[in-house]
């Protein structure tokens, strides 16, 4: 008997987009109605995430949809960040007339399919998850259907990303081929390292999933979509899909594939030392804000992978609060970015930011404080993210790797600190508005507030984190 | 003693700034927040006095410890003090009420944000000195990085973003190859606590890489040739108060950490790279000594005598004396003074004149009489004549380098002279002469605040250079301690190749 109270969010969520979209179609006007009704169904789905027992450790539908610790911690992280997110563009969206009906629920169909990612046991259930949220992302990376670079950025996704699932989906065939079955638990059951095959099948995997998270020499379309998509968009690509990718990269390297360690380990290290070096040295010439968080997220996004590398509980568990510190400071990054705003014209070049700190004292010292963090400067808690990291990388030996990463920490802090100087020690330029959107200084305040006193009680997340227990 | 008094002392400057930071202020009443950073500066002063009342020079073992779970299971918070780290702290405590007094017409925009960054300089700082943990100490020691980058910064002079940038990202560079080695430290023993890994000892195999490490932090910290050429940048460009805080006490973390952990951690690497340290302090003493005298500017003429300074002191710790270490730590506290007073000196003459060209200056000692007066005691202090506290600790330096060679310290006694030479030549330059400037005749001579300045740090120059006791007594049973530990632990390792 299939227990289908364990899968109650995700029904609930599939239930709200039908719904959505039902009153969007029938009721005049309801535009924010329906926005604020799909934060409200997000917070419903994350009750009832949170409401069965998180220790549980349950499979589903022949043991290929899976609800464990990790699941349900990552889903609970892609909710909060998903309303979060929400809450803050949602001025932004007004603003810029991009609203329409699909918005939000598309919004909530990629966040289901993040859900089924994340929770997949099954490289099918996999790839439906992957598909569900590609598919509502490609749209949204057009949404602001008026503006050229943004119809690029979807299409640009749209090819790349169609490319990607294409090898990924013959890497799951190659996979399939060799072990007789699609479910990790059977895969590692019926793993044959011998055969070159499988190892064929996980570098294609590998390649996919690499894409989505944009590591380097995958990263291609990142910048481009970053920068071209509308902000609020921008803020989810540089936070949700990470959270789930980076799951699906720790189940299918630690479940199935975990003897063949020596096989996948030398990718990961070189996915991760390229993604750290490039993306701190492409970003020193960007002035488009967007395009910069793009290529820092390529960075950040080597430093986790530095952490799946080591091949440890201590790896995976630092990857896990490396992201969960990263979206926080993106998001608070984003909340800054969305306050530059004059005349309801957005702002996101560099050169914007001249001088901030003489009329926006506030903001600029929350800037001040995210950017230091994204540098992993102590005690803000971008330092412990990448402490974590390195505690684990370093367990391994691999020094290598740790010298790399930290070199580039320093290559990154330049960029980093030109944004502050631009800000501090600027000329000032004309005032921004002032009258900003509740639930966008709320997100401002929470993240800002999360990184600047993690410090004093650290041992808050790495508690809830050292129970993820994989290997 | 349940009284938590170090961490009251870390933490009260920081409660200062945040309530600088969150209170209104308007315009005309700006100095109100002056007065309450004095205030919280001046209590965390007398704090740090009753430390030293308190403290106990009999013992070598740390004091007031405060041992806290930090990151469950995995690092503690731990600070304590000795009789190496209890000057460094009153040392801080001293330099930044003065500086925050100093702070005036000079910095123009922001006079808050300032306060705020010069406190919380301060709580770093002093957490710096007390804590007994690699990854607290890690934390304060990169930590100052942001609000000495700002102070540079956004208060600094024509090339400040240069500078800023110049000094972050070289001790953002030493500082994480640190790390690398704190983390390899923490899974080779299974702690970073410090006490314990004296204790426990760090297998002789892997101690040369992680000194390595290390030094390569403290000697950008310190700092030492050739990775010494951010400092004559951000003292230049810094503002008045940040070069005191960069010279009295910024420099001296490296110095105190080279004590306290490559000394402590390291004894055999240590011992094997002490030609090294030699070879690169005489360097440093005669190299910078000679570029100092060849400056037109003021500033920068007295950021290269600090890393001849700071040769000395390197010097000093590694002859691994008792002479040579007390010397190095009386030498450390003492140019946190004379530096400190020299930059405040020069910020005197700036502020009238906005010049900081010594041919600009002459003469002036009929018009400022008072000035020549306090000039000549730091001039003094630098050079290290008897009566000074320079004196004392270079000659203290020089008995610990002639124990163990005899041509090093022959070397390093011409830095004396060499310190004669441009401490006198500029203060001839500026002080006598013939008045040649017509416009320096408007200066006028120091006001109360700045006599008040320079004669608080006038004062303990002069003291301790007539009676070194109270510093020699607080440190000398940890000195001997630490080289006791030091020179069984390389028998040990002897004992064991044979």
């Amino acid at each position: 008997m299939i227990n289908l109270n364990l899968i109650f969010p995700e029904i609930f969520i599939s239930l709200s987009i039908m719904f959505l979209l039902i009153v969007g179609v029938f009721k005049k006007n309801s535009l924010n109605f329906i926005y604020n009704l799909t934060i409200i169904s997000l917070l419903i789905t994350l009750a009832l995430t949170l409401n069965y027992p998180i220790d549980t450790h349950l499979t589903l539908f022949n043991e290929s949809y899976k609800i464990d610790y990790l699941s349900t911690f990552m889903k609970i992280l892609t909710l909060i960040s998903g309303i979060f997110v929400m809450l803050t563009s949602s001025k932004y969206i007004q603003i810029t007339k991009i609203i329409k009906i699909e918005y939000p629920v598309l919004l909530l169909s990629s966040i289901l399919g993040m859900m089924v990612m994340i929770s997949s046991n099954d490289l099918i259930v996999f790839y439906m998850g992957l598909e569900l949220q590609s598919l509502a992302l490609y749209v949204l990376a057009s949404f602001n259907k008026e503006n050229l670079l943004s119809s690029e950025a979807g299409l640009k996704f749209f090819v790349l990303s169609a490319l990607s699932s294409g090898l990924l989906l013959y890497g799951c065939s190659l996979i399939y081929g060799f072990s007789n079955s699609t479910n990790f638990i059977l895969i590692a059951e019926n793993l044959n390292s011998n055969s070159y095959g499988l190892t064929f099948g996980i570098v294609f995997i590998l390649v996919g999933l690499a894409f989505k998270i944009s590591a380097v020499p995958f990263h291609m379309w990142a910048p481009d979509v970053y920068q071209g998509s509308p902000t609020s968009v921008t803020i989810f690509f540089a936070i949700l899909p990470k959270i789930a990718a980076l799951t699906v990269f720790i189940r299918f390297l630690y479940v199935p594939f975990i003897n063949l360690i020596d096989q996948w380990q030398m990718i990961i290290v070189f996915l991760s030392i390229a993604s750290m070096l490039f993306g701190a040295i492409a970003a020193i010439g960007q002035r488009n804000l967007k395009r910069l968080i793009a290529y820092s997220s390529i960075g950040h996004m080597g430093y986790a992978l530095a952490g799946l590398a080591a091949g440890s509980n201590n790896g995976i568990q630092s990857a896990v609060s490396y992201i969960s510190i990263y979206l926080v400071m993106n998001l608070a990054f984003f909340s800054c970015l969305l306050m530059i705003r004059r005349n309801d014209n957005y702002f996101e070049n560099i050169e914007d930011l001249s001088g901030l700190s003489k009329n926006h004292p506030i903001l600029s010292i929350s800037l001040l404080i995210v950017l230091f963090s994204l540098a992993g400067i102590p005690p803000l808690a971008g330092f412990f993210a990448k402490f974590y990291i390195f505690m684990a990388v370093i367990e391994r030996s691999m020094y290598f790797l740790a010298v790399i990463g930290l070199l580039s920490t320093v290559i990154a802090a330049y960029y980093y600190l030109r944004i502050i100087k631009i800000i501090y020690f600027d000329p000032e330029k004309e005032k921004y508005d002032s009258n900003h959107h509740l639930g966008l200084k709320l997100s401002l305040i929470i993240s800002t507030i999360f990184i600047l006193f993690y410090f004093i009680y650290p041992s808050g997340l790495t508690e809830i984190i050292s129970k993820i227990n994989i290997i | 003693m349940n009284f938590p008094i170090l961490s009251s002392l870390i933490l009260l400057p920081t409660i200062g700034a945040l309530f600088i930071f969150f209170s209104k202020t308007n315009k005309t009443k700006y100095q109100s927040s002056k007065y309450v950073a004095l205030f919280v500066s001046f209590a965390n002063f007398l704090l740090s006095l009753y430390l030293w009342f308190l403290f106990d020079t009999t013992t070598y073992e740390f004091q007031f410890v405060e041992n806290q779970e930090w990151i469950r299971g995995f690092i503690n918070y731990k600070v304590g003090v000795d009789g190496i780290s209890i000057l460094f702290i009153i040392l801080t405590t001293l330099i930044a009420p003065l500086c925050i007094i100093s702070v005036n017409a000079t910095i123009k925009k922001n006079l808050k944000g300032f306060l705020v960054a010069i406190l919380l300089m301060e709580t770093l700082m002093i957490g710096v000195f007390c804590s007994l943990d690699l990854v607290v100490f890690y934390l304060f020691f990169e930590g100052g990085l942001i609000p000495m980058f700002l102070i540079i910064g956004i208060w600094g002079g024509e090339k400040r973003v240069y500078s800023a940038f110049k000094f972050f990202l070289y001790t953002l560079l030493g500082s994480v190859l640190m790390l690398i080695a704190i983390i390899s430290i923490y899974w080779m023993t299974g702690t970073t606590d410090v006490t314990e890994l004296y204790e426990i000892g760090i297998n002789a195999k892997y101690q040369n890489l992680l000194w390595l490490a290390f030094f390569s932090s403290f000697a950008v910290k310190t700092p030492m040739w050739p990775v010494h050429t951010w400092l004559p940048d951000a003292h230049v460009e810094a503002p008045t108060a940040g070069s005191v805080l960069l010279a009295a006490i910024l420099l001296k973390m490296g110095g105190y950490a080279f004590i306290r952990f490559s000394l402590g951690l390291f004894p055999i690497a240590s011992d094997y790279f002490v030609p090294l340290i030699y070879f690169l302090s005489l360097v440093a003493i005669v190299y910078t000594s000679l570029v100092a005298l060849m400056q037109e500017d003021m500033k920068k003429l007295i950021a290269y005598s600090s890393v001849a300074h700071m040769g000395f002191v390197t010097l000093g710790i590694f002859t691994i004396t008792q002479q040579g270490i007390e010397g190095s730590i009386f030498q450390m506290i003492s140019h946190g003074l004379v530096s400190a007073a020299l930059f405040l000196c020069v910020g005197v003459v700036y502020e009238r004149m906005h010049t900081r060209l010594i041919n600009r200056y002459g003469g002036i000692v009929t018009i400022m009489p008072k000035y020549a007066i306090v000039f000549m005691i730091f001039t003094l202090g630098a050079i290290g004549l008897p009566g000074t506290s320079g004196f004392v600790g270079e000659f203290l330096i020089l008995i610990g380098t002639f124990k163990k060679s005899f041509l090093v310290a022959t070397i390093a006694s011409s830095g004396i002279i060499f310190a004669a030479a441009y401490m006198l030549w500029l203060y001839r330059r500026i002080i006598f002469g013939e008045l040649i400037h017509e416009d320096l005749k408007k200066m006028i001579d120091l006001n109360q605040s700045e006599i008040f300045i320079l004669w608080s740090l006038a004062i303990p120059i002069l003291f301790i250079g007539f009676y070194p006791e109270p510093i020699i007594n607080t440190v000398e049973i940890s000195v001997n301690n630490l080289i006791e530990m030091f020179n069984s632990n390389l028998q040990i390792n002897l004992a064991k190749n044979n």
